[in-house]
């Protein structure tokens, strides 16, 4: 039975679900809970932005608020993983990587393959990404692509409630270490969303719009500024096909390929830095793959190589914006954008 | 008995320097391979330091787990890891505990609750914490043991994880092999505070400091903190102060020794002969029941080696497995 939520209710619905499946599945991070060992409420804050919210009544000591040791608990989580637990920790904004990422990159990445497979480490790291809640520099990022460089993590990035819902379910089942990246901005984003359990596989990207003239690729919140341009395009004839990946690693290149052959023309969106981003990546490979297939040369729209700014009106032309994504298919069409 | 005053059996006793001697053996004979160019990579070296994982080690079985160093041939013998597939991960065969992707800083083998040698200084104490929150979760008795070099308990993810497992009351042990080098540089110059029992305090946790070349020093009060931390008496740290025969690394020059320290170790700090000369002295063990161990343990690294030597390699296809691989 399928009803509205958010895509915040929906991660919460899938930790609430997977923790009622599966003894095994904690959940760790700072304030996940909120209040511990202080005076007022317990679960006073259900994680920075509320999304772990009321599991704390449900779950008990399953949910653990962390002192600010990022290294340590985020290890912790990968041990406990590496000792038959699934947990689940929140690392609340991606940018904290910085203070964290040996565990990450040299530990759970590595024990299955330097292990010679006799390893697994089913943990989860639940983290904000992207701009536009002007929180500036150090908690703003889309590093999708530095995750998604490492081989042995997998990456995640939905676009919407439903598919929060379904990935965070299969990230929290995969054997593998998942980077499940939350985008801040879609909080709040609601639609259809079934009340029972679900699992997205990983790998399988989303064409969320048909079209016959060109492919624009994205994932997470730029997936709907391609959608608004789709649109735009559609009132001047272009027709757009919009490929949401929802999983950067996997990722799902038949899909990409298929689609370009049909339309000839790629644009490809990506909130990260240009550099070595997935934008790059995908434009590469579509070149290497389909390049008989292409009329025009790959565009790619991204953020500018720069850190994100505070400024309101700084931060708005960060983000790839849905005129920037048109420009981009009028480039591959040689077609002015009416009006 | 009448002729042991040890707190360990007969058998025991055999059994603590079969594991010291197998370790010895291992790392001496690593020493001469290595120097002969067929070892690939690097190798760090445990001998001189016996005493205190098999006086840990001891007190363990398979669902206690441990999260060792680069340093870690010693912990995984310690431990139960097959010395066979030790020594053919070292040598990068197919048939190694790893098979072959290891290599010696990452022999690992789960089912012996033995969670990774690791090239990365410091980045155990994370992990046993989670080793001992599942173990919590588990409720199953089982604690955690991560070793750590005195280079490396200068690093945030220890103290950061001393942290975690006070505030979570986890069974988990910090153990510092205080060996007096991180590489090259000196316990005195690297690490501001005279003892690690200092340091433990500092994070609410008892410490305790043992010489680590006395096998029995090391027993004893390992034996203590892990019962506590058995029971729920929540985590600890203990010191060995040790020595390292070798360099950091094979091919080590070790200019930074004093002259002749290595020598006078080996002459007064073995803690293999000190623990020979103490239960043999005793009367606990005969010094014949010592030499068949040494006869059993020199055959036991020949037949490693050899079998190491004659493994298959890898297979190119072994590359791509193993991991997720999109490309």
């Amino acid at each position: 039975m399928a009803r509205k939520i958010s895509y915040k209710q929906a991660i919460n619905e899938a930790l609430d679900l997977e923790m009622r499946r599966d003894p095994t599945v904690i959940v760790l991070g700072e304030d996940i809970v909120g209040g511990a060992g202080a005076p007022g409420e317990i679960d006073a804050w259900g994680g920075v932005l509320g999304v772990t919210k009321g599991l704390h009544a449900k779950h008990g000591n399953r949910l653990m608020d962390t002192p600010l040791s990022e290294s340590a608990y985020i290890g912790a989580a990968i041990g406990a993983a590496a000792c038959g637990m699934r947990p689940v920790a929140e690392l609340m904004f991606l940018d904290f990587m910085g203070v964290c990422f040996d565990q990450i990159l040299n530990q759970a990445a590595k024990f299955k393959y330097m292990f010679g497979g006799k390893a697994k480490t089913p943990v989860v790291i639940r983290a904000m990404v992207g701009a536009g809640f002007r929180a500036a520099a150090q908690h703003s990022q889309m590093l999708t692509p530095m995750f998604t460089h490492v081989p042995g993590l997998k990456v995640v990035c939905p676009s919407n409630a439903y598919d929060a819902k379904g990935l965070l379910i299969q990230s929290i089942r995969d054997d593998d270490p998942v980077i499940f990246c939350e985008h801040k901005a879609l909080y709040g984003s609601e639609c259809d969303v079934p009340e029972e359990s679900y699992a997205i596989p990983f790998g399988e990207a989303n064409i969320v719009r048909d079209g016959k003239d060109v492919t624009i690729v994205s994932y997470g919140l730029t997936v709907h500024r391609a959608l608004d341009a789709a649109e735009k395009l559609a009132k001047t004839g272009v027709q757009a096909e919009v490929i949401d990946l929802r999983t950067l690693s996997p990722i799902d290149w038949d899909t990409v390929i298929e689609s370009v052959e049909n339309t000839g023309r790629l644009v490809v969106v990506d909130e990260a830095n240009p550099r070595c981003s997935i934008a790059g990546d995908v434009a590469a490979y579509v070149a290497q793959n389909a390049f008989g297939a292409l009329k025009a040369a790959p565009q790619m729209v991204t953020a500018p190589h720069t850190p994100v700014p505070f400024s309101p009106v700084l931060e708005d032309l960060y983000i790839p914006s849905a005129d920037a994504i048109a420009a981009a298919v009028n480039k591959t069409t040689a077609r002015a954008l009416a009006a | 008995m009448t002729n042991n005053p040890f707190p360990l059996s007969k058998d025991e006793l055999l059994a603590a320097y079969r594991t010291m001697r197998t370790i010895r053996d291992f790392e001496e004979r690593l020493h001469v391979e290595f120097a002969k160019g067929d070892i690939p990579g690097f190798v760090h070296l445990y001998a001189g330091e016996e005493a205190c994982a098999t006086g840990i080690m001891m007190h363990l079985t398979d669902i206690d787990r441990i999260a060792s160093t680069h340093r870690g041939h010693g912990h995984c013998i310690a431990k139960g890891v097959d010395v066979h597939e030790m020594m053919a991960e070292i040598y990068g065969k197919a048939t190694g505990a790893c098979r072959g992707k290891g290599g010696s800083m990452h022999i690992a083998d789960l089912s012996k609750g033995m969670m990774g040698a690791n090239g990365i200084l410091g980045a155990g104490a994370p992990l046993i914490c989670g080793a001992g929150l599942a173990a919590k979760f588990r409720g199953d008795g089982g604690v955690g043991i991560t070793f750590f070099g005195d280079g490396a308990s200068n690093q945030g993810t220890v103290l950061e994880s001393m942290n975690l497992a006070a505030i979570w009351n986890l069974p988990v042990i910090f153990v510092v092999e205080n060996n007096g080098y991180a590489e090259s540089t000196s316990v005195e110059y690297a690490t501001a505070v005279d003892s690690y029992v200092d340091r433990a305090a500092g994070f609410g946790l008892p410490g305790v400091t043992v010489d680590g070349t006395d096998f029995f020093a090391v027993h004893e009060a390992a034996g203590e903190v892990i019962r506590r931390a058995r029971e729920g008496g929540g985590p600890a740290l203990l010191e060995c102060k040790t020595i390292r025969f070798f360099g950091h690394f094979e091919g080590d020059a070790q200019t930074y020794k004093a002259k002749g320290e290595n020598d006078w170790n080996r002459e007064n700090r073995d803690c293999l002969r000190i623990f020979a000369n103490r239960v043999t002295s005793a009367g606990a063990v005969s010094e014949a029941e010592i030499a068949l161990v040494d006869r059993e343990v020199a055959s036991l690294i020949d037949a490693a080696v050899e079998s190491a030597k004659g493994a298959p390699l890898p297979s190119p296809r072994d590359l791509l497995t193993d991991v997720y691989v999109a490309y």
